[in-house]
């Protein structure tokens, strides 16, 4: 039991930083990769068309 | 009506999930334990009964019209609208009962089924899984089908989402009054009903990624992945949290696989992603779409809005623990849930910050339409109680706040301030949308409605604060020889006139619900206006002057 306790302190404590760090920096540069401000700005525009039906 | 919109084929299929749920409902009758598991199957039966009657009234009918693909379905999400608020009154009125009940028990008349204990989770399943739940399926469907500009794929499987739903809500709320639980904070449904929700959920999962199969437009847009967390995450969260070993199949009693403070951890990695997801995720996905709708401003930053959802569905994750500070849970684990607590008010004050962004510059629709000024508020309470929720997971002032009313001024603060007035705002925006009306029936009785929710909810908070605050302080005071300074049931007199205060507030945001639900009944009764489109109408109608201060 301790053991297992010790091993999920130390993941906890070494990876689980390194991949919230990680997580991080690939959703900001997700976020910021200067391709996506076009994207990004239309879908924001996009749902202010009003139109009442499906695409065809 | 509802039956002559399903092909044929999903009449028929529609006929054959019925009969296997009455089937269902007729084993568990039959094969049950005893009258606690009977009463559950009896009421599978007549609710799948009732289905199967439903169908075969509308059985004969022409079949919908090929050109069915030209226009989005819209009737899951006005059913869904119309139960939601069938659900408030209910929930919110047993939640009333059971304030005044806190504040003069004798108010039980020694019926087991009128105890607080029975009826407190009534009143949370009620609104969190009644009125937030058919909400958020009313609106996610609406959404998901307007921003990928394509329509639900097939008719069917909308309303066994929907249906199927309610009917788990149901055997919840009549399994708890008949003494069915299993303990566990907002997953107190025994097994087979969790079962049922498992395929329920899985169904509604499916729908929303097929309509995003289908869509057209090529980016997907935000509010939808905080719809596909709140299902997705609601998913994993109640299978892990439920896995339990029934003592017979024929009986309501199941033990959870997990025990100790493995199980105390669980259920509360569970029950604050509850908050996470199903009570914040979800409805952040209401804002982001509905909220620049009514406004007719696109949102603020699209970029804050995505960082904001990965910060949220990242850290809300951890943040379980704060629920167990000072108990057998390793200090460390406590640790992590009160840092993540912490930080989470980064993501939480983007998304708040984001939506007043939005509305800065469109003040003068906040002041003249009540609907959006739900929103406006939603989005202040929602600043308000992530920031609360921040500080009170720190440890020592949980020390203070931890089991005290403190945290049901906290959680009300949550879900009347900011999950149930998005939902209005939602709601008094779909109603004339959906039903081709002009505008709502009564303007002013949505004005009515804002002031009696604020007033109310303003109430209940404040009372709270206070009876928290004294109560952990009076648990907290020593005397010179070192003993507790106060006794418990002084503590309980001292709190007697916030009780009655929160009943009042209470009172007050059921009124305002009872106002929205004519309003909305009688919006829905109205003569369709010609050639409406679907176009946000506010009301009354934006005033152009400009005054000072603007």
């Amino acid at each position: 039991m301790t053991i297992e306790h010790e091993i999920l302190v130390i993941a906890a404590k070494s990876y689980g930083l390194f991949y919230l760090i990680g997580l991080s920096v690939i959703v900001l540069a997700y976020t910021f990769w200067p391709s996506n401000k076009k994207p990004f700005e239309r879908a924001a525009k996009s749902i202010m068309e009003d139109e009442d039906r499906p695409w065809q | 009506m509802m039956v002559s919109q399903l092909t044929v084929g999903e009449r028929q299929l529609a006929l054959v999930l019925l009969i296997l749920m009455a089937v269902w409902g007729l084993v568990m009758t039959l094969a049950g334990a005893d009258g606690l598991f009977q009463a559950q199957g009896t009421l599978i039966f007549l609710y799948s009964l009732g289905g199967i009657f439903l169908v075969l009234s509308g059985y004969f009918l022409p079949p919908p019209a090929a050109n069915r693909e030209d226009r989005y379905y819209d009737d899951p999400t006005k059913a869904g609208i119309i139960l939601a608020m069938i659900w408030a009154l209910i929930a919110m009125f047993v939640g009333d009962w059971v304030a005044w009940l806190l504040a003069y028990p004798e108010m039980t008349f020694d019926a087991a089924w009128a105890s607080f204990g029975r009826l407190r989770p009534v009143h949370t399943t009620g609104i969190i899984f009644g009125f937030g739940g058919n909400a958020l399926i009313a609106a996610s469907l609406h959404v998901v089908q307007r921003t990928s500009r394509a329509r639900l794929p097939d008719q069917l499987s909308p309303w066994f989402v929907l249906f199927g739903y309610n009917l788990f809500c149901l055997l919840a709320v009549s399994g708890y009054l008949i003494g069915i639980t299993q303990s566990k904070e907002y997953a107190e449904p025994e097994w087979y009903a969790d079962i049922w929700l498992v395929v329920v959920w899985v169904t509604y999962f499916i729908l929303y990624l097929r309509v995003l199969a289908r869509r057209k437009e090529p980016h997907i847009y935000v509010a939808n992945w905080y719809f596909m967390a709140f299902i997705l995450v609601v998913a994993v969260l109640h299978i892990v949290n439920n896995l339990a070993l029934p003592i017979a199949f024929n009986h309501v009693k199941s033990y959870s696989a997990f025990s100790g403070v493995q199980d105390a951890m669980t259920q509360w990695w569970y029950g604050h992603n509850a908050v996470a997801f199903f009570l914040t995720a979800g409805f952040l996905g209401m804002l982001y779409y509905f909220l620049p709708k009514r406004a007719e401003r696109p949102i603020y930053s699209y970029r804050m809005s995505i960082i904001g959802f990965w910060g949220i569905t990242f850290f809300y994750m951890w943040a379980g623990s704060h629920h167990l500070h000072y108990t057998a849970l390793p200090t460390w684990v406590q640790t992590l849930g009160m840092t993540f607590s912490a930080m989470l008010l980064v993501p939480s004050w983007i998304a708040a910050g984001n939506a007043l962004m939005t509305l800065n510059g469109a003040w003068h629709r906040v002041r003249d339409d009540a609907t959006l000024r739900f929103m406006m508020v939603a989005a202040v309470f929602y600043g308000l109680s992530t920031f609360e929720g921040s500080f009170m997971a720190i440890r020592p002032v949980n020390a203070l706040s931890h089991y005290t009313d403190w945290t049901i001024g906290h959680v009300h603060a949550g879900a009347l301030g900011w999950v149930a007035l998005i939902t209005f705002g939602t709601i008094y925006s779909l109603v004339p949308w959906l039903w081709k009306k002009e505008r709502m029936y009564s303007p002013k009785l949505v004005e009515v409605h804002f002031w009696l929710a604020l007033a109310g909810v303003l109430i209940y908070v404040f009372a709270m604060w206070n009876s928290g605050i004294i109560q952990g302080l009076m648990w907290r005071t020593y005397d010179d020889a070192g003993t507790l300074a106060y006794s418990f049931v002084e503590s309980m007199e001292a709190m007697h006139p916030y009780y009655i205060a929160r009943a009042i507030g209470g009172l007050l945001f059921l009124i305002g619900t009872a106002v929205g639900s004519y309003n909305i009944w009688r919006t829905i009764r109205m003569p369709e206006s010609a050639g409406v489109v679907e176009t946000p109408v506010p009301e009354p109608a934006a005033r152009p002057v400009l005054r000072s201060g603007e």
